[in-house]
């Protein structure tokens, strides 16, 4: 088990590589020089003002030594300085980044808590009406976009039912708050945004329960475990969920890169402060430096989540373990 | 001389109609198996009915999408505006219909170029094993740790916003699916006999991967881009909601939704009627692939 994890490991060192190969190619596709921005495209700075602000940023030099210097320096997590407010870029987004963690992983535990029931009872009564029921329901939260129905839930629980707040994670006042009333006020504020970021994966996941449990079901031991004279909850919740369960934490671990992606359009909707919508103002703004370090660490972050999830698969299922 | 080429010219010529009339009648056996799964025919008949009106267009419309008439803004639905009009007011229901054309053509363009590359990609890797195949795996391993939207997001810095953009970074991000697929086929078939048969009849191994083994492994890459265009749609309005895809004054049904935004309490209709047409398209398409998938699979378990 523990050769397994170093071997992932090892094995993670030239996707990282990779992953820092291409965020820098993105980026310096770009025609012009980063260098151009900053000096808003002066027409007074003369030829040689800019030679020299090259020279000292280093751009004059090949871009594989670009590339490597760049490399050097995100090692010590220095992603150098935005150009919009001057600040290190690796501030802005260690002030925004435990907001998106934080959402996507109140929703992944939403849609494991409600995916999985939702498919076993499918998966158990294949036909009925629960189970039409709730077909219709997921190909409709698969087609339907997510910013649609955040829009739609905002203006009906937030403008005309008021009860829920519709941006920020905190109210204005929040200073003035009771630590008890600080925790209620950024719950309060974060269910909209999780409900509508569970919506769209929730469709996927229940579906893909419903079939891994139906075929855990026609499997030969549930029928030694029928014959044998077991409850038939023991033989479902038991020994088919067990097995059923397995394929669920592959597609957990995979659907974090989708999540990541979802929080984009729903942080610039709910206007929370978190690193999808730190992409999304950057990408308006021109700001290199913070796209390049959001893209290697949203895909550093995919990354660890795909480890996770093999490394609990290899935990959970004894069969890889004592096989080989 | 003349003799030799002439039969030459026939038997390619009669193996030509064999093959002809075995592909008719595989595919004669595939649209029966799909035209028995309602579902599937619905969501093609969605289809081809929102083909008709992108195709249509400037026929269906008495206005013209971009026409801007303030007096008239915001109104709601009524004959003269069968949907209404936006803040600007331009007649809602032309614009839908010609958003409709730059949903059709980015996800068909999109996923299209997504799976050229994927399955030319693929099929080498599955072909020629080894370092090649370990090289472009890796490569698909990288470019799918990458969320979606913020690789697209971060091209779109790049190379600014515009439809042909969009078209091209979709279909750059979206290859790695297709190529997985066509990959696990190519090496079930390439151990085939009819492989060993050309190899030894001194076959190139262009002619083997183009002529033997994508043809016969396409099918789960065509179920991958009926999905695909579906994601492709859906991936296109999130990007002009953000106003970073199709750019006003160009339709998009994202595009529309964004401007339905700062309406949100007085324009029901800018916003419902985009959402509803994305979420019918991509119903549409995700029936249409739900039902190939289930008409392709020889093994299919009653479900």
């Amino acid at each position: 088990m523990l050769t397994y994890i170093v071997r992932r490991l090892l094995q993670i060192i030239p996707i990282l590589l990779g992953i820092t190969i291409i965020s820098f190619a993105v980026i310096h596709l770009a025609p012009g020089e980063p260098t151009d921005f900053m000096l808003q495209l002066n027409p007074k700075v003369d030829f040689q003002a800019r030679e020299r602000l090259n020279e000292l940023y280093g751009l004059n030099k090949p871009l594989y030594i670009q590339y490597v210097d760049w490399l050097k320096k995100i090692m010590r997590l220095d992603f150098g300085k935005s150009y919009i407010d001057r600040r290190p870029v690796i501030d802005k987004i260690k002030e925004r980044l435990p907001v998106t963690i934080l959402i996507n992983v109140l929703a992944m535990a939403l849609i494991f808590s409600l995916s999985i029931p939702i498919g076993i009872k499918s998966a158990v009564g294949r036909g009925s009406l629960f189970d039409k029921v709730t077909t219709v329901l997921v190909f409709l939260g698969f087609a339907a976009p997510s910013f649609w129905i955040a829009l739609m839930l905002m203006s009906f629980f937030g403008v005309r039912l008021g009860i829920l707040p519709v941006s920020g994670i905190v109210s204005l006042d929040f200073e003035n708050f009771s630590s008890i009333h600080k925790i209620c006020d950024i719950a309060r504020h974060l269910i909209l945004p999780v409900g509508v970021a569970a919506i769209g994966a929730l469709a996927g996941v229940s579906r893909y329960m419903r079939q891994s449990m139906l075929s855990a079901i026609s499997e030969d031991y549930i029928r030694t475990a029928r014959a044998k004279g077991l409850p038939e909850h023991t033989v479902i919740y038991k020994h088919a969920l067990r097995n059923a369960l397995l394929p669920i934490i592959t597609i957990l671990g995979l659907s974090v890169p989708g999540l990541i992606s979802g929080s984009v359009i729903l942080e610039t909707i709910f206007s929370i402060p978190g690193i999808g919508r730190l992409m999304v103002e950057s990408v308006f703004a021109r700001d290199y430096n913070v796209i390049m370090a959001s893209l290697v660490i949203a895909a550093f972050l995919t990354l660890l989540g795909n480890l996770l999830a093999d490394v609990a698969y290899v935990y959970a299922d004894p069969r890889i373990r004592y096989g080989k | 001389m003349t003799s030799v080429l002439y039969e030459f010219r026939t038997s390619n010529f009669k193996l030509l109609v064999t093959k002809l009339k075995l592909a008719t009648r595989k595919l004669v056996n595939i649209m029966k198996r799909l035209i028995n799964n309602r579902l599937a025919v619905f969501g093609a008949g969605i289809i081809l009915f929102i083909i008709f009106i992108s195709v249509f267009a400037p026929f269906i419309t008495k206005y013209d999408p971009t026409y801007v008439n303030i007096k008239d803004a915001l109104l709601g639905p009524s004959f003269k505006h069968p949907m209404g009009t936006d803040s600007l007011g331009r007649d809602l229901f032309s614009r839908m219909v010609y958003a409709s054309r730059v949903a059709l053509s980015i996800g068909l363009v999109a996923v299209g170029l997504a799976a050229v590359i994927g399955v030319i990609l693929g099929s080498i890797a599955g072909y020629f094993g080894g370092k090649t195949d370990w090289a472009i795996m890796r490569f698909a391993d990288i470019m799918l740790c990458f969320p979606r939207f913020f690789l697209i997001l971060a091209v779109v810095a790049v190379i600014g916003p515009s439809i042909f953009n969009v078209m091209l970074i979709i279909g750059l991000t979206s290859w790695m699916g297709m190529a997985r697929l066509i990959r696990a086929e190519v090496l079930t078939l390439k151990t085939r006999d009819y492989v060993a048969a050309s190899k030894a009849l001194g076959a190139s191994h262009f002619f083997i991967i183009s002529r033997h083994l994508i043809p016969n492994g396409i099918s789960p890459v065509l179920v991958s881009f009926v999905f695909g265009v579906a994601g492709a749609i859906l991936t296109e309005a999130g990007l002009s909601f953000l106003g970073l895809g199709v750019q006003p004054p160009d339709p998009s049904w994202g595009n529309i939704l964004m401007e339905g935004k700062s309406v949100l309490g007085v324009g029901w209709w800018v916003i419902m009627f985009p959402g509803f047409a994305i979420l019918i398209t991509v119903l549409a398409f995700n029936l249409l692939g739900e039902g190939l998938r289930d008409a392709l699979n020889p093994r299919v378990r009653g479900d």
